[in-house]
């Protein structure tokens, strides 16, 4: 679920285009549409993503009905939210409370490449976000309660294999900063929105389309992520994933659109909607909101 | 003219053997993609002395190429950077050193 472009940060690599401009908000009618669907369909996850979702102000209320069902909540969370204010720097006990799992963006573990790619500062605030979740339990052995991080490349170029990766943010993080998580997911950039005019204005549009197509795995693509997701924008449309859902390149015609009338057994059957974006799903190990895929 | 360089020739390279000698390319081919193999050194080692030797003779597609390709097995500035120290230092020691020749041949002729 995206509920809302609204972000107190404006990401160079921004695939949803966010910021703290933006004013797309999920409304109380859509979450409640939403929740509906998940006691109707019992979906395993319930994903929500943004902006930063902790802006969306029914955010708190709809985790907290979620958490008395039993669907595994996730947070994309942006680490730096849980210091704008005194008001969201409650979220880490919020999130322990409703036992969310938590999932958020490191593009690495040093600070120059990471501030370039999410503007000045945002390391270290990340790394203080982090130690306030594991203050509460998150990312430690024993508690249960799971901190992920995601990487994505700095600049035209792919991930490094996933375990690889984890293995030196874990080390770093822990040597560093004393910080711990649980698992590390490497993304691929997709060439849309900011990414996208990033690879046209510096050069790097050919060459990076270049490698995606030549890099295509067919078990990648049988792992590709929409095909076992549902993805419910602000305003209720329904999309086979949030790259699509930003595009707005619609569900095919043949099923519902909205998430009030969604219909989970056509949907399972529906064609996907594809564009070339989809090779950044494809190229190598594969690349999901949940990491590589294969 | 157009310039000797330019980074979309390196899409050519695998085709050398089209041109002659294909023979030969084939296994060059076959022994390159072997050598960077993970064996006894990691694929990242290997990257990264890659890209230190390809600053010691100074090829800019090999350059181009292993930037990408170290970047791409997750290593960081310093990590490259300091490649190409090492790079740097084995060319400088290199003239350094045959200096000591110079003493051994400045002495020989002297009295
Ligand atoms: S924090 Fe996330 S949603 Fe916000 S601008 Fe950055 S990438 Fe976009
Ligand atoms: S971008 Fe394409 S391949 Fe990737 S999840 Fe969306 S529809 Fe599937």
């Amino acid at each position: 679920m995206n509920v809302g472009r609204l972000c107190n940060q404006a990401c160079k690599h921004c695939h949803v285009d966010a910021g703290p401009d933006r004013t797309e908000l999920m409304s109380r009618k859509i979450f409640e549409a939403c929740l509906r669907m998940v006691d109707r369909d019992s979906p395993s996850t319930v994903d929500l993503t943004g902006g930063a979702p902790e802006m969306n102000p029914h955010f708190r209320w709809f985790v907290e009905e979620l958490s008395k069902r039993s669907v595994k909540i996730l947070v994309r969370c942006n680490l730096t939210i849980i210091l704008a204010s005194d008001y969201y720097g409650e979220l880490p006990e919020f999130f322990a409370r409703n036992r969310v799992e938590v999932v958020s963006s490191l593009p690495f573990y040093q600070a120059e490449r990471t501030d370039r790619q999410r503007g000045t500062g945002v390391f270290e605030k990340s790394i203080e976000a982090l130690r306030r979740l594991n203050a509460v339990g998150y990312g430690r052995a024993g508690t249960g309660l799971v901190l992920n991080l995601v990487y994505n490349p700095a600049g035209a170029f792919f991930p490094a294999p996933q375990d690889q990766l984890e293995r030196d943010f874990r080390k770093s993080l822990d040597e560093g900063h004393q910080v711990a998580f649980n698992n590390l997911f490497a993304l691929t950039n997709l060439p849309i929105n900011r990414f996208l005019d990033y690879l046209l204005v510096s050069g790097n549009y050919e060459t990076y389309m270049e490698k995606l197509v030549e890099a295509f795995n067919p078990v990648a693509a049988s792992g590709a992520m929409c095909r076992s997701m549902v993805s419910v924008s602000w305003d209720g449309r329904l999309y086979d994933c949030d790259f699509n859902q930003v595009l707005d390149l619609p569900a095919q015609p043949t099923v519902a659109d909205r998430v009030e009338s969604f219909d989970r057994g056509a949907w399972e059957h529906r064609i996907i909607s594809t564009g070339r974006h989809c090779f950044g799903c494809t190229a190598g190990a594969g690349s999901s909101c949940g990491g590589a895929t294969t | 003219m157009n310039p000797y360089y330019d980074s979309k020739d390196l899409g050519q390279f695998g085709k050398i053997g089209d041109f002659g000698a294909k023979a030969s390319a084939d296994k060059f081919f076959a022994w390159y993609g072997e050598v960077f193999k993970e064996g006894a050194l990691t694929a990242r080692e290997k990257s990264l002395i890659a890209l230190a030797v390809a600053h010691a003779v100074q090829c800019p597609y090999c350059i181009e190429a292993y930037t990408t390709d170290t970047l791409e097995k997750g290593c960081s500035g310093d990590q490259q950077m300091e490649a190409v120290h090492v790079a740097a230092a084995i060319r400088g020691g290199a003239s350094m050193v045959h200096s000591v020749q110079l003493m051994n041949k400045a002495r020989s002729l002297s009295m």
